[in-house]
């Protein structure tokens, strides 16, 4: 993927979270707090487990819905950071040998077990990430986490992350763009020119930190960046919660899938 | 108002790698004045204004805003009284959300939330921004950003309104506009610029800078209008007073 597309899938998931729906109006604090149990639920899964994962896609599925969120774009960004996952769990089919039947005549490796459950794990848990990000301004992410405790100094580092990710990539990208212009084929597109690209937008992102900072400072600034924004639980927000995490609690406690298939087998027969 | 006074007196700046940015700068700025500063690059005009709010601390001489000194110690108060706005409103803005920008300096005056929103309601209106309220300054036009910066340092109603170009990169209806925002602004102001017709617009007064001193201060008319003056110093007569060459 090219630098430019890069950067414009990157605005489009920031405007998807200007929208405005059921999902999009829950307190950010909710959505952090449904997510993180979600994630908690899913990871704290032994590793040989698949089958038992599969009701948790019910989750995101109904928050990309009710959020009006492209599923296809969620898709094709969870695909995008697969890389990281794959690399974590390629060893596994050649360390963990041990044969286990997965259907009636059907028998693999231990590890390819366990690889298929980190993909599951990890599709699962980085799309919902990507909607409580797509559903909820960042902004609105920070205040949630300062309301549940988290230090200032986290909350205002990733507001600066957030403010500055767009003005940065622009600056990278007309840098980019600046190289490509001059190189012709492999010249000037190397290793060394790009540790170069690197260490011009280091520079310059330091002497902009020091603009910013004396901004700051000229209006007052004293530690912690102020919020007068005063969000209050709704039932709405309490009812989303409760029924995430029973659902969560449902789907770890129950083995739904093998209980739904002898309920049918039961029905059969 | 005595207040409003700024006071320079023989303000000497040497930069730390030994560069001596500023030799011996005096100058008074009294209430309601307008002051345009103007100099080739690098001649120090930059230096001088971050010693208007404290962002740097002249190696000696003395700097006084109203009865105040600046030193270490009285920062926060001359900060009170100079807002500055920085050249780069990408630097100027760095909150999530145009109003929570703005509302940022009231909010560290310690004002209570509904004077805050007053004042944000207010420096927006002023600068025409009110709709944008709400959106990210990251989709802001380069107009909109330059109006907003402004509006996040006159909420906090200082005495004197310091800018570093506040119009560079505008569209010309942009530029328009802000200086129609700069002349709406009645207190003591001070502009940094090289658009020399934005200076004979909105300032009545000239100070003109060349290698840390100054050279020539003035009313801005006479002073912008010296065609030997300005050539010395890398610049050239504001278009207004240019006629225009023929072509050949």
């Amino acid at each position: 993927m090219s630098f430019e597309a890069a950067y414009s899938g990157l605005g489009r998931l920031d405007r998807l979270s200007y929208r405005d729906t059921m999902i999009h109006r829950l307190d950010p604090r909710a959505k952090v707090v449904a997510t993180m149990l979600f994630a908690v639920a899913v990871v704290s899964f032994p590793r040989y487990e698949i089958l038992s994962l599969l009701p948790f896609f019910l989750f995101p599925v109904l928050i990309g819905a009710a959020g009006d969120i492209p599923a296809g774009f969620i898709a094709r960004k969870v695909v995008a950071v697969s890389p990281f996952a794959i690399f974590v769990g390629m060893l596994n089919p050649l360390f963990d040998s041990a044969v286990v039947a997965i259907a009636p005549g059907v028998s693999v490796s231990a590890g390819w077990v366990s690889f298929a459950s980190i993909l599951v794990k990890f599709a699962l848990t980085i799309s919902a990430a990507l909607l409580l990000v797509a559903t909820t301004s960042f902004p609105g992410i920070c205040r949630g986490l300062r309301r549940l405790g988290l230090p200032a100094l986290f909350v205002s580092q990733l507001l600066f992350l957030y403010r500055y990710l767009f003005v940065l990539l622009e600056e990278a990208m007309r840098v980019v763009r600046a190289r490509e212009m001059r190189s012709f084929g492999k010249r000037g597109a190397g290793a060394r020119v790009f540790v170069r690209v690197v260490g011009t937008l280091f520079l310059r992102t330091v002497e902009r930190a020091e603009r910013i900072y004396g901004a700051m400072l000229a209006r007052g600034f004293r530690g912690e960046v102020p919020s007068m924004r005063q969000e209050t639980l709704r039932t709405s927000d309490v009812v989303f919660v409760a029924a995430a995490g029973g659902f969560f609690a449902l789907c770890r406690f129950v083995p739904v899938p093998q209980t739904i298939g002898r309920l049918i087998r039961g029905l059969a027969g | 108002m005595s207040h409003h006074l700024l006071e320079f007196k023989d303000v000497r700046f040497r930069y730390p790698d030994g560069t001596e940015a500023l030799k011996g700068v005096t100058f008074l700025i009294t209430h309601g004045e307008s002051v345009g500063i103007v100099g080739a690059n690098g001649a120090g005009k930059s230096t001088l204004l971050l010693h208007m709010n404290g962002h740097l601390l002249p190696t000696s001489g003395a700097v006084t805003v109203g009865e105040v000194p600046l030193g270490m110690d009285t920062r926060p108060e001359i900060r009170r009284k100079v807002g500055v706005v920085f050249q780069n409103p990408d630097d100027q803005l760095f909150m999530p959300t145009v109003f929570d920008d703005v509302a940022f300096g009231p909010l560290n005056l310690g004002l209570p939330p509904d004077r805050v929103r007053e004042r944000v309601h207010e420096a927006l209106r002023q600068v025409g921004a009110l709709a944008l309220a709400d959106k990210p300054p990251h989709h802001l036009s380069g107009g909109e950003k330059s109006a907003v910066a402004i509006a996040t340092v006159i909420a906090m109603k200082p005495d004197i309104l310091v800018m570093d170009e506040p119009a560079a990169s505008l569209d010309p209806k942009s530029r328009r506009s802000v200086i129609g925002i700069l002349n709406s602004f009645h207190h003591s102001k001070i502009v940094a610029s090289h658009d020399l017709d934005l200076i004979l617009d909105v300032c009545a007064r000239c100070l003109v800078i060349r290698d840390g001193a100054i050279v020539a201060d003035g009313p801005a008319e006479e002073i912008l209008s010296d065609a030997t003056l300005l050539a010395e110093n890398n610049l050239e007569l504001p278009l207004t007073l240019q006629g225009r060459p023929a072509k050949q």
